[in-house]
């Protein structure tokens, strides 16, 4: 076997287009991966147009100045702004370049502020009639994914402006309520500070006066402390109300699998598992079909080496070429994130089974294919929608159709090898369960290799 | 009278492939150094006659004298790596073998064959006949007193096919025992010391080329040449 797999190797050597796509492979992947890991996700390019008076007074919330570019800010982190040149025009005609922005392509959508947005938001306070502030989202709907992460983008971050607002809002109330229960002093602009002298101080001033009024004056003063101890009560329930109705819901993620992989750990598992799946499943299924290609198979396993043995050369082959493969993707997502190589002993474990149980489908395959060409083009078709059910996540399906997912995906290697990977890279979850079952995988598929053969060949 | 020596032989072979017989109780014996010769039309079972005595298939019925180990066998079409060396599929071959020193064996082959000029140049980038030549000395390499030949000189030019048949023939006077199928009726004629005529899986002459003709040269006809005499020959036994 050691001589089938040094000459295996020697063949590989002398096929230039196949070894640089091999070495190439792992250096695009990590790369790309890298470099969508460092990025982060591609921002949508938004026109920004405020049209809100700059030389107008700061809007102010309950006496405090609330500085808008702030949220401005949170709002540009989240998106690529492009510039609009509103200079010299007016605000509809300012309006109408942001839009032509989006029609020309420059910008995938628009987020226009209306002159009037302070004066709606300041005008919530007073209960000023109007409605609230609207800002317009004009956008490009050609592409529906990038549609919707733009939707979702500056959906996002006007909740949060939303949240922040409602905060100072409650601030105010509170505020309010505070003076109404115990009393203080208001600034009013133009007007001199007043006192306001508050349900407490009310029902003090009440009953010092009680004992010097007549018999009937007097119940209809305790009438008066009654209401102020009631209303001071249920403005002191009010509080809390408001600060509730602030954030009516927090959640608390409990996860109930696994622990907890950020996506960017688990693209990498993806990413190993997609290589290591491609290369092992058609280096084990190209070297097979070689052999009957170049006429050699009924030669060597006559005599010189049994079937079963070659079956098992093809596998170590993709096994150890796929591995070494993605090793070097890992090494080269180093320059990008920071690996664990504390694990390493595990990815080597993960590694290997992986690449047995996709070399033992690929050697299955290449039994049933009679040249190269076929063999390679049936681990495409075979692998990639079989991959592509393996990352199906619940929910998203109906649970029938999840569980024949489910079950499908557990015939195939990629499942398990994802879940060995991202055990081993990442520490999520138990390991030993995907190697046993990647194991078993292998001597099933090395089992069916077999007996194509003996069907095939 | 000494007993005489059988080199390899098949008793009572058959072999079907699904409802279609390809061989019906085939008996089959070769001496040392004999050379024979297994003609007949297409679909007659010489591939599966061949393959058989090779340890390539199995037979339904019937067995095999030798071992596939103590058989050499050259297929019809060129058994080697394109993309190793001449000498590279040598070595290769016979450390597959085991033999005890693979350098040796090589150099052996390489003289064998002619080919030592030729000994780095890859496989791929030889003529048909010389593939053909590395294909046979690949066959030789276990050092077998049997070698069988599945259509030796298909698809070479008659300079190549001579070249080969030299080859062949010389392995034969050094004791060989060559079994050999062939289209060409004219190379059976020539090189083999007994011919044996396949048709619908059952051997319906086993003889020298001279009694096959002469097994049909008696209707009045006159004399046939050996392709005349082997078509005449089926025709009256109904193939």
């Amino acid at each position: 076997m050691r001589w089938l797999l040094l000459k295996d190797l020697r063949i590989l050597g002398r096929s230039p287009a196949l070894v640089a796509l091999l070495v190439l492979y792992p250096v695009v992947v990590s790369v790309l991966i890298g470099l969508a890991l460092s990025a982060g996700p591609d921002k949508p390019r938004v026109a920004y147009v405020s049209l809100v008076d700059e030389d107008a007074a700061p809007l102010e919330i309950g006496g405090r100045d609330v500085d808008l570019s702030r949220y401005e800010g949170l709002l540009f982190d989240a998106i690529d702004p492009v510039d609009v040149d509103c200079d010299g025009l007016s605000d509809q005609q300012c309006r109408d370049a942001a839009v032509a922005t989006v029609e020309s392509g420059e910008a995938v959508a628009a987020l226009i502020v209306p002159p009037d947005f302070t004066d709606r938001l300041g005008g919530l306070q007073s209960l000023a009639t109007g409605g609230p502030p609207t800002v317009e989202v004009v956008y490009d709907a050609d592409d529906p994914v990038r549609a919707q992460y733009v939707e979702d983008t500056i959906a996002a971050q006007l909740r949060e402006a939303n949240l922040a607002l409602t905060t100072r809002f409650t601030e105010t109330g509170l505020r309010y309520l505070d003076l109404i229960v115990s009393g203080g002093t208001v600034d009013v602009p133009l007007l001199e500070d007043i006192e306001i002298l508050g349900l407490e101080r009310a029902e003090e001033i009440v009953r010092r006066a009680r004992p010097q009024v007549d018999a009937a004056a007097r119940a209809e003063l305790d009438e008066v402390i009654r209401f102020s101890e009631l209303a001071r009560e249920n403005l002191d329930f009010s509080a809390p109300l408001l600060r509730a109705v602030r954030e009516p819901i927090r959640i608390e993620q409990t996860p109930l699998r696994g622990a907890g992989t950020s996506l960017s750990a688990y693209a990498i598992a993806v990413a190993v598992a997609v290589s290591l799946m491609l290369v092992a499943l058609l280096l084990a299924a190209g070297a097979l079909a070689l052999e009957r290609e170049e006429n050699a198979y009924a030669r060597l396993v006559r005599g010189p080496v049994s079937r079963i043995g070659l079956l098992a050369e093809k596998s170590a082959l993709a096994a150890v070429c796929a591995g070494l493969l993605a090793l070097a993707l890992l090494a080269g997502l180093e320059l990008f994130v920071n690996l664990d190589w504390a694990r390493f002993p595990l990815w080597l474990a993960a590694l290997a089974l992986a690449g047995l149980a996709f070399g033992a489908v690929g050697v299955a395959v290449g039994a049933v294919a009679r040249d190269v060409r076929a063999a390679s083009l049936l681990c495409v078709m075979a692998a990639l929608p079989l991959a592509f059910l393996a990352l199906v996540p619940s929910g998203s399906v109906s649970p029938a159709l999840y569980d024949a997912t489910r079950v499908v995906s557990a015939a195939f290697p990629f499942g398990p090898a994802l879940d060995a990977l991202d055990a081993a890279l990442n520490g999520a979850g138990e390991l030993l369960g995907p190697l046993a079952h990647l194991a078993g995988l292998a001597v099933v598929y090395g089992g069916l290799a077999r007996l194509a053969l003996t069907r095939f060949a | 009278m000494p007993a005489v020596t059988v080199a390899i032989a098949a008793e009572g072979v058959s072999k079907r492939f699904g409802e279609r017989p390809a061989l019906r109780d085939v008996s089959l014996a070769a001496a040392p150094g004999e050379l024979v010769a297994i003609i007949g039309p297409n679909g007659a079972g010489k591939t599966t006659l061949l393959s058989i005595l090779a340890g390539i298939q199995r037979p339904d019925g019937g067995t095999v004298s030798r071992p596939p180990r103590e058989v050499g066998w050259v297929p019809q079409q060129a058994a080697l790596y394109s993309k190793l060396t001449v000498a590279e599929n040598l070595r290769l071959f016979a450390r597959l073998e085991r033999h005890g020193d693979p350098e040796a064996a090589v150099a052996e082959m390489l003289a064998l064959t002619g080919l030592a000029d030729r000994a780095g140049d890859r496989a791929g980038a030889l003529s048909g006949g010389n593939r053909q030549r590395v294909n046979i000395a690949i066959g030789l390499l276990g050092r077998q007193e049997v070698l069988l030949l599945d259509e030796p000189s298909a698809a070479l030019d008659p300079r190549q096919r001579a070249r080969v048949w030299e080859f062949v023939l010389d392995l034969a006077r050094r004791g060989t025992t060559v079994v050999y199928s062939t289209h060409d009726l004219g190379e059976a004629a020539r090189h083999a010391d007994r011919v044996v005529v396949l048709a619908d899986g059952e051997i319906v002459f086993e003889g020298s080329p001279p009694a096959l003709q002469a097994a049909v040269a008696s209707d009045g006809v006159g004399e046939r040449d050996f392709e005349e005499a082997f078509v005449a020959f089926l025709r009256e036994r109904g193939h």
